[in-house]
């Protein structure tokens, strides 16, 4: 039987995706309290892996407690950290254990995080990740020799629908998508303009798009982001309307939810990025349902 | 070339830490040419050592470090210096300061770090363009190497932390698949990117290496 997600978006439903990162430590519990805040708001969870290329557990194991709570997960797998033998080994893991929904990933640089003397991999990258779960689900490796068994994975993968310059990054949506990439979980949102472009140049490709929504509490941390987080680009204007707002924190998640709303008309689903304020989930999800 | 840059002296002297007595040897190609281990730095180190209450018996730039019997023929050459010292230091390269320990029993100091196979943009100023992985796509990607000049050695096109056209790694550099990109719009070859490139074979870069052209 198919994911939940892969359900949902068959049927043309809209889906909603939130995030956790999974403990920096043995110890679950915030982690576990954080997905079960969320989880009754979204229809799945994805699950972070070492994300911004700081080191926390495995999500091969936090993706599985999920599951053993009844949340459904979406295991998120970058290339940063593991080989192709590791990758696909995390894979077989991930089959046998229920996981479903991967989100592959290519993973932030090893530099902006708490490791920076380590090794970073990349002996894949996202679009030959996704090949490899295409081969294991037809029963194969990477190198097509057969394996005990068919996973049945549902794969998707990032995009980022407000880069500069779009065109550049076109034909590798092309290859991640005739490499089996069934959804796009994107990069913040902030101009659905751009969203509706996007939307435009992927739908012939057969993938369905889930646009990510930041949550942003002040001004400072949208700098912040800006400044040490990948990917993600805070635009001037959002940044002055935190600045301005009398209460910067509640102008955040107003902001959030405009932006939910506008993307809810355009595309397959969104993905809440709360960042660490889970507790505004409901709020958002209430206005987008 | 083999860009190289010298340790600080605080390093080459901790590792001359047991022995007074030095004989430096520098390389006449790659060191020369990035100012690691030219004849210039070699009687500059001579005279840092000598200020730092090291002996020095005799220095030596040999034309090319590299070649493994011509170095050791050199080193012959100055048999009595070399055999005084304690210490052999080396300013070239790792390739050199592995041919000076291999011509004979005295013990090595690297004297500096070697960096990358560079290209040489301007007296003083190095690019690293290619990153000697054996399997070379470069035909595919508008001359420029992705494996090298992306900070990720992505094969398939830019990370999702592209920025402007710059790369997420180092915001100050354009981002290699938007130069890739731009050179095969230019070319009216940009289909090419929508192929996808499969898994790099890194068989072809298993250490240590060796090859033996065939007569």
């Amino acid at each position: 039987m198919p994911s939940r997600l892969a359900r949902k978006l068959a049927a043309c439903e809209f889906v909603i995706t939130a995030e956790v990162a999974p403990p920096r430590g043995c110890d679950p519990s915030g982690f576990l309290r954080a997905a079960a805040c969320v989880a009754p708001w979204v229809d799945v969870v994805n699950v972070t892996d070492n994300q911004g290329a700081n080191m926390r557990m495995t999500p091969l194991v936090a993706a599985g407690m999920l599951l053993r709570e009844g949340i459904e997960p979406v295991m998120q797998l970058t290339c940063r950290d593991r080989n192709r033998l590791a990758l696909q080994s995390d894979l077989l893991g991930a089959a046998t254990m229920g996981i479903r929904n991967i989100l592959a990933l290519t993973g932030d640089g090893i530099g902006c995080g708490d490791h920076r003397q380590g090794r970073a991999v990349f002996d894949l990258d996202s679009v030959l990740l996704l090949q490899a779960i295409g081969a294991m689900n037809q029963g194969m490796d990477m190198n097509g020799a057969p394996l005990a068994g068919a996973s049945d994975f549902f794969a998707g993968t990032a995009a980022a629908p407000e880069a500069e310059p779009f065109a550049a990054t076109r034909p590798k949506l092309v290859k991640k998508a005739a490499a089996g990439a069934r959804f796009f979980q994107t990069q913040a949102v902030f101009d659905p303009r751009r969203l509706a472009a996007f939307c435009d140049t992927v739908r012939p490709l057969g993938v369905q798009v889930i646009a990510g929504i930041l949550v942003m509490k002040s001004a400072k941390m949208a700098e912040f982001i800006n400044r040490n987080i990948p990917g993600l680009k805070v635009p001037h204007e959002v940044i002055e309307r935190l600045k301005g707002a009398a209460d910067p924190s509640a102008e955040g998640v107003r902001i959030a939810v405009e932006t939910a709303l506008q993307c809810s008309a355009i595309c397959n689903g969104i993905h809440i990025m709360a960042m660490g304020r889970d507790e505004v989930v409901p709020q958002i999800v209430a206005a987008v349902r | 070339m083999i860009v190289s840059t010298q340790k600080p002296l605080e390093e080459i002297v901790a590792a001359l830490e047991g022995g007074s007595r030095v004989f430096i040897i520098g390389c006449a190609k790659c060191a020369t040419v990035c100012k690691a281990g030219g004849e210039e730095e070699v009687f500059r180190m001579q005279d840092a050592l000598t200020a730092a209450g090291k002996e020095v018996t005799g220095t030596i730039v040999i034309d090319e470090t590299c070649h493994m019997l011509r170095t050791a023929r050199d080193l012959r050459s100055r048999r009595e210096q070399v055999e005084e010292a304690d210490f052999l230091l080396v300013l070239s390269c790792g390739a050199g300061v592995q041919s000076v320990a291999e011509a004979g029993e005295k013990k090595v100091v690297a004297g500096t770090d070697s960096r990358f196979l560079g290209n040489i943009r301007r007296f003083g100023r190095f690019e690293q363009r290619c990153s000697l992985c054996g399997d070379c796509r470069l035909s595919d990607s508008g001359g420029v190497c992705p494996v090298t000049v992306c900070a990720k050695g992505l094969s398939n096109g830019p990370c999702g932390g592209m920025e402007e056209g710059n790369c997420e790694v180092d915001r100050n550099s354009r981002c290699a698949w938007v130069t890739i990109y731009e050179r095969l719009e230019r070319q009216g070859r940009v289909e090419r990117l929508e192929v996808i490139t499969p898994a790099r074979d890194f068989a072809h870069k298993r250490h240590p290496n060796s090859l033996t052209l065939e007569k």
